[in-house]
């Protein structure tokens, strides 16, 4: 205690410093939490007591509000960190491409362990969940900063670039090189684009025979009528039979015309969020569409902002893209010096649209859209009871329209080119292309973009997928599928996705694989659901007894039982799909199961022998006196 | 009231905007439930209220009632899934009924007998939560600590103090208290505070008042859960009146 009384007059002074300017920026407002904390934590290395004294002051919030939001998010630090934070991304891919041995080469050459800070507090290292690099892994995030294809010798260099204290700005460029790895084009990322295509087009269009007269309304509430465009555009959208790309594949029309319908209370407005929280793993298709066709998104969102009659956006861009930041933020400018986005977009009087940038922390939930709302409220992003839905009752309880990165970007093709046109491509219930985020064991990872309808094995073949053993199809949440199923197809008809389509050879053990899955689960629960936040961890540490051996027949029927209460009871779409890996493999590869019951009867998880491990460590021994050896065994 | 909806075979009236837990309840049906509180704005998170709207799982304390909407509540498959969430919050703290101190008036004790749970099932967590002593006159045991936000909902609505507050996430979820120390004796929390009184659990426990009434003769000694929530309600629905 006594040290820290001392140091604080001077960190008081920085802290609050750092956090008046800060709060300037957001002009106070207390929507802007987590913002708020990402940019304090960023300034400050972490939220401390101090900082959040003086936020508490001047922004008169409990200290409860703001210590339950930092708390919630993964990213967020109210304890010091490492000046040098490495995260290695978690995922099944980059274990498959060797991280684990690299995180240990690391540790050991840093003498620190996994989730601590060293004594110097200059580095701490942890695992994360999936970055979202997948085809060019394994991956690590230092201080939120992306690099890829960690080798051995990539290791060794970080290790004397944080023991020599080198800024991050001096370490070499290439490690922060993401390649795009688009391997397979079609409409969504080949078609010419200029930026204020759509707009224009949107403007054009006069309204079609019978929908012409279901809505006149002109860009917002109180303008004049008489501009065709907005209802027309909706038409186009609604011809176009274009559904959400996120998964559930909503019928984006329905959505958007539902939003412009929902009533408005006096002072209220309707907006527009775009959904860049790629928290799959697996997927990485977001990271690529908002890296190379970023004013095709931002323009699909100033369409969806003409066609409901909304003038503010939201992009939410998940806390490990953080590095896609100033880049993005450079294309809005850009398009407002092009009379895109701002007042009068376009010359159209009236036409007023913004968008903002807001970055996740961390939490994987928050791809969610009502977590997602919650979270762009400043919140803890826990999903909200529905109904009622974001279109009627989104971001501060006006009608919000939620969508994905890729549905936008189509949303702005379509304007372009028509319904009709886009309508023509994919499958009857499936219109459209679909972006695969393409990973795993193959010889060409990277983004292949298909037109919906197409088969599991052309997409193998594709990519060089010769020995496929299975595919995770839409990531932990999605479906795994075996070689007797990839005549499926990609479709919101057959087998629906979010984008992602991990690749398993026949040397993988898809009970690691699903093991891994429900391990990200587990640490992604929000814990709002009594079902979801102790049945995650419940078949966390089910699947951990069969990993170490204690498995057998019981446990099997407790994880089809965990299975069936997290489907029925819990509270989103989280704990509804924390099974499917487990389920999915148990059905396809039983046998990866039955190595695991090596037990006939019921045999309990609890290992005398492992439970003295912390002993030992303590202790520094590892002798044969200092384990339990079962003398029948 | 003229619309109805059926609840295991029974009509049942509702006004507009009453969910289903109001609606049942007024018409003497009880149904489970932990986090939902009749004065209180519904937080839909423990899922014990959880009943079948036309074949489809959902919470009944959040649901509106609508007419024709036909109700399963006391049956066998979700009282046993009821049945699992109870033990799962029996796991995941650290529950010690006999030893406690609101043995006989805990509403999850209370839950459990009424669900007819005999093992807490599943592998304990036994979580490492300390307890918080430093109130003069009220004693924060988190080990029992559901996670309800009963006592957040009462601090922040009917007290306007913001005392507590849920922090973390997933299974690290845990109730905080709003003083930078961490420490309840550091906040402007009293035992007169609505929040003193809300706790379904053995969390939030008056200093010096330890079996005050003995076992035996506490409220669940003597009726079952079902009865004495029905009539607790009916009660706080004619002090409102």
């Amino acid at each position: 205690m006594l040290s820290n009384e001392k140091k604080s007059p001077a960190t008081a002074a920085v802290a609050q410093s750092t956090v008046d300017r800060v709060l300037t920026r957001y002009a106070h407002d207390p929507s802007y939490m987590v913002q708020i904390l990402r940019e304090v934590q960023e300034a400050c290395g972490w939220i401390s007591p101090e900082a959040i004294d003086r936020l508490q002051a001047v922004l008169g919030v409990p200290r409860t509000k703001i210590e339950g939001v930092a708390g919630f998010y993964s990213f967020f630090h109210t304890r010091p960190v490492g000046r040098y934070r490495l995260l290695f991304s978690d995922n099944i891919t980059d274990r498959m491409q060797g991280s684990a041995a690299l995180l240990e080469r690391l540790c050991s050459a840093l003498w620190i362990e996994p989730g601590k800070v060293s004594e110097d507090g200059l580095v701490s290292v942890d695992r994360t969940s999936c970055t979202g690099l997948c085809d060019q892994g394994p991956g690590l995030l230092v201080n939120l900063r992306a690099i890829g294809r960690l080798t051995v010798e990539r290791i060794d260099r970080i290790v004397e670039l944080v023991r020599d204290e080198v800024p991050l700005a001096d370490w070499p460029a290439e490690f922060f090189a993401i390649e795009g790895n688009i391997r397979r084009t079609d409409v969504l990322l080949a078609t010419p684009f200029a930026p204020g295509d759509a707009l224009r087009a949107a403007q054009a269009r006069v309204p079609s025979d019978g929908l012409a007269a279901a809505n006149l309304r002109s860009w917002r509430e109180g303008l004049p009528t008489g501009l065709g465009g907005p209802a027309a555009m909706l038409d186009e959208i609604k011809r176009a039979n274009l559904r959400g790309r996120g998964g559930a594949g909503f019928m984006t029309g329905l959505k958007w015309e539902a939003c412009r319908n929902a009533p408005l209370k006096a002072g209220q407005q309707r907006f527009v969020v775009c959904n860049a929280d790629e928290g799959e793993p697996g997927t990485f298709k977001d990271r690529v569409l908002l890296s190379r066709r970023a004013d095709l998104v931002f323009e699909g969102m100033t369409v969806a902002a003409y066609a409901i009659g909304a003038r503010r956006g939201f992009l939410y861009l998940r806390g490990e893209y953080r590095y896609l930041l100033d880049d993005l933020n450079a294309v809005l400018e850009r398009r407002r010096r092009d009379g895109l986005l701002g007042s009068d977009i376009a010359g159209m009087p009236g036409a007023d649209f913004e968008i903002e940038i807001h970055v996740g922390a961390g939490a994987y939930v928050c791809g969610e859209e009502s977590a997602l709302i919650e979270s762009l409220e400043g919140k803890r992003g826990t999903p909200r009871n529905r109904p009622p839905f974001p279109v009627t009752n989104g971001y501060l309880d006006q009608p919000t329209v939620v969508n994905n990165v890729e549905t936008f970007a189509a949303a702005a093709l379509i304007a372009v080119h028509g319904g009709d046109w886009y309508a023509a491509i994919g499958t009857r219930h499936s219109a459209g292309t679909k972006l695969l985020s393409v990973a795993g064991d193959c010889a060409r990872p990277g983004i292949y973009e298909y037109p919906f309808g197409v088969s599991i094995r052309q997409v193998l073949a594709d990519c060089g997928a010769a020995d496929a053993q299975a595919v995770q199809v839409s990531g932990p949440s999605g479906v795994c599928l075996g070689a007797a199923e990839f005549d499926r197809c990609i479709g919101f008809e057959d087998i629906p996705t979010a984008g992602a389509f991990t690749v398993f050879d026949h040397s993988r053990d898809m009970f690691e694989v699903a093991r891994n899955y429900v391990h990200f689960f587990q640490h992604e629960s929000c814990g709002f659901c009594t079902p979801c936040r102790v049945g995650t961890s419940l078949l966390k540490n089910l699947m951990d007894k069969l990993h170490q051996g204690c498995g057998s027949p019981y446990d099997f029927a407790e994880i089809e039982k965990l299975n069936q209460l997290l489907q029925t009871m819990s509270h989103c779409g989280l704990g509804h799909t924390a099974c499917n890996p487990v389920l999915d493999t148990i059905a396809r590869f039983r046998p990866a199961y039955e190595r695991r019951m090596r037990q006939q009867e019921f045999a309990p998880a609890f290992d005398l022998d492992r439970a003295l491990a912390a002993a030992r460590q303590m202790t520094g021994r590892d002798d044969a006196g200092a384990h339990f050896l079962d003398q029948e065994a | 009231m003229s619309q109805t909806f059926t609840l295991d075979g029974l009509s049942i009236p509702f006004t507009d905007g009453e969910t289903i837990i109001q609606a049942a309840t007024r018409a003497g049906v009880f149904i489970p439930h932990l986090c939902y509180h009749p004065e209180f704005k519904p937080h839909g998170s423990c899922k014990l209220c959880t009943v079948k709207v036309n074949g489809r799982h959902t919470a009944s304390c959040t649901l509106r009632a609508a007419a024709g909407m036909v109700v399963e509540n006391n049956t066998e498959e979700l009282n046993a899934e009821r049945r699992a969430l109870t033990q799962m919050l029996f796991v995941e703290g650290n529950h010690f009924c006999p030893s406690c101190e609101k043995s006989g008036h805990c509403q999850l004790q209370a839950t459990a007998y009424h669900l007819g749970m005999m093992s807490p099932h599943y592998d304990h967590f036994f979580p490492d939560r300390p307890v918080d002593a430093s109130h003069p006159e009220v004693l924060l045991d988190f080990n029992r600590c559901i996670l309800c936000s009963l006592c957040v909902r009462a601090s922040r609505d009917v007290d306007g103090k913001n005392v507590f507050a849920l922090s973390g996430r997933g299974i690290r979820t845990q109730l905080i208290v709003n003083a930078k120390s961490g420490r309840l004796a550091d906040t402007d929390f009293t035992v007169d505070d609505k929040a003193a009184q809300i706790c379904p659990v053995g969390v939030i426990l008056k200093k010096r008042r330890g079996f005050a009434v003995p076992i035996g003769e506490r409220p669940y000694d003597r009726a079952p859960l079902s009865e004495t929530a029905l009539a607790e309600t009916a009660a706080a629905g004619e002090e409102g009146v």
